[in-house]
């Protein structure tokens, strides 16, 4: 009994790792743990793994391609696996691990700041979103918003006005 | 594949160390990664679609496709933005916008058919076609439950930017109050579309106080936006029986209770603006009936037909 439950649990540990070392199709740097997509993996009592992610935005175009990734990567490493997706709690920007943050600035992405909370009307705001950040290239605070939209929903742009380069920032969601 | 094979014409990228940090993660990563968009999912796999005790599984359908049709004909309008928008950016913030919209679409679209699946349309037996697509591409126009202001035409850029802070700032008001609904579905897409729309509505907004304090001409073509947009906006108040039947089983919203809370916000743009609210009677509906019951505009049948020809065209295809 002591054995199985320690095989189990060395299996449960496997299938984590394994999951977690999933990358996101968008920014192939990230892996799915580190962007805080995968929020849950655990065995049935017939062994199989369901692993549990959560979407960016509603409209991320990448959900099927992780949940496929997922599916394979975890079969080849021989697990029968299942992928649920779990739209609440919603994801949040505050969910990038710091490993993930490092990564991202490593990557010349400038890392989310803490998402905004709002009791009560969201008030309109009218001023570029005030947020203190520095070029991931010269490391300059001179910069300013380009556009709140990106190439993928994630993500705003910037540019540095200091050595003149642009570059993304990933939003606060 | 392995490793990426080079060709003899193709310079080797190993001594350029400036740029291949690009392409590292890429190379070095999935196969799997190259294969976007060959495979169907449903967008609720794995979610709880149990109707709350208490609700009319039809009338929560309706709600549900009157939400998710706002979202894919909006959707569906900005995209007509790609490659015209004034300048890049902007054309990346009105897709990224319609992206959105379309992923509500989505999960609102599966959420009508999970709870009734009689309002999905019939496919030809053998049809892979998943019901979400079934109701977004093989339904006719009196079958969307979109309220109008969503379907007509785009103008310039000034229209649909007037329109774009009238919906936004409506459906983020609605949404906010949707993030408490019994339906687990509808919460959840409620809670994470008010994040998305924040976004949606400050966009908006601050275009609109641009045109209105930029130039004579941009001013101009504002005043005329709004003035285009301004008839539609009385039937965005105006509750339909399913609206206030859902509402008061305590899974849908009466648009008619969000009318303050948006007239406030509309009145703070207009006066930064220096803008005059508009006096334009409402478009009229036909023996009452508006948007909510499936009564469209002329443009509505040009954009359903440009949005549906290819599904149509092939009802027994694999997307």
């Amino acid at each position: 009994m002591a054995t199985a439950t320690v095989a189990r649990s060395a299996r449960l540990d496997r299938a984590r790792q394994v999951a977690a070392s999933v990358t996101d199709p968008e920014m192939p740097m990230l892996t799915l743990e580190d962007l805080g997509v995968l929020r849950d993996v655990e065995l049935t009592e017939e062994g199989r793994v369901v692993a549990t992610i959560t979407p960016t935005y509603s409209g991320c175009p990448a959900m099927a391609t992780m949940r496929d990734d997922l599916v394979r990567r975890l079969q080849d490493a021989g697990f029968g696996a299942e992928v649920r997706v779990s739209l609440h709690p919603a994801w949040s920007s505050d969910w990038i691990t710091p490993r993930g943050r490092q990564t991202l600035a490593d990557h010349g992405l400038s890392a989310p700041g803490p998402a905004p909370r709002h009791d009560g009307p969201i008030p309109l705001s009218f001023l570029p979103t005030r947020r203190s950040l520095t070029c991931p290239r010269c490391g300059s605070a001179e910069v300013e918003v380009t556009s709140e939209f990106g190439p993928t929903a994630c993500r705003a742009l910037y540019r540095c006005t200091t050595c003149l380069e642009p570059f993304e920032h990933v939003k606060e969601i | 594949m392995t490793e990426p094979t080079t060709m003899n014409s193709t310079p080797d990228p190993s001594h350029l160390p400036d740029h291949d940090s690009v392409y590292d993660g890429l190379l070095g990563s999935d196969d799997s990664h190259w294969a976007f968009g060959t495979d169907f999912e449903d967008p609720l796999a794995g979610v709880d679609t149990t109707v709350p005790d208490g609700v009319d599984h039809h009338d929560l359908a309706v709600y549900c496709l009157m939400v998710a049709d706002d979202a894919l004909v909006m959707s569906q309008r900005l995209s007509q933005w790609c490659s015209n928008a004034p300048d890049l950016e902007e054309d990346v913030a009105l897709a990224n916008i319609a992206l959105d919209l379309l992923g509500q679409a989505r999960l609102l679209l599966a959420r009508a058919a999970a709870a009734d699946p009689t309002v999905v349309p019939t496919m030809p037996a053998g049809s892979p076609v998943p019901p979400e697509d079934a109701l977004a591409f093989f339904r006719d126009h009196r079958d969307f439950r979109n309220v109008r202001l969503v379907e007509t035409d785009n103008g310039d850029f000034a229209v649909t930017m007037a329109r774009l802070l009238l919906f936004s700032t409506w459906r983020l008001a609605l949404f906010q109050r949707l993030a408490v609904s019994r339906d687990h579905v509808l919460s959840a897409v409620a809670v994470k579309g008010v994040k998305e729309m924040t976004y949606h509505r400050d966009y908006a907004g601050r275009w609109f106080l641009t045109l209105a304090r930029g130039t004579e001409e941009s001013r101009r073509r504002l005043v005329a936006g709004l003035a285009a947009t301004w008839p539609m906006r009385a039937e965005l108040f105006t509750a339909h029986d399913v609206e206030q039947r859902v509402a008061a089983a305590g899974v849908g919203v009466d648009p008619s209770t969000v009318a303050d809370e948006v007239d406030v916000l509309l009145e703070q743009v207009f006066g930064l603006s220096g803008i005059a609210r508009p006096d334009i009677a409402p478009l009229a509906g036909v023996q009452h009936r508006t948007g909510r019951h499936g009564l469209h505009t002329e443009s509505f049948s040009r954009l359903l037909a440009e949005m549906q020809v290819v599904a149509r065209a092939h009802p027994m295809g694999t997307w």
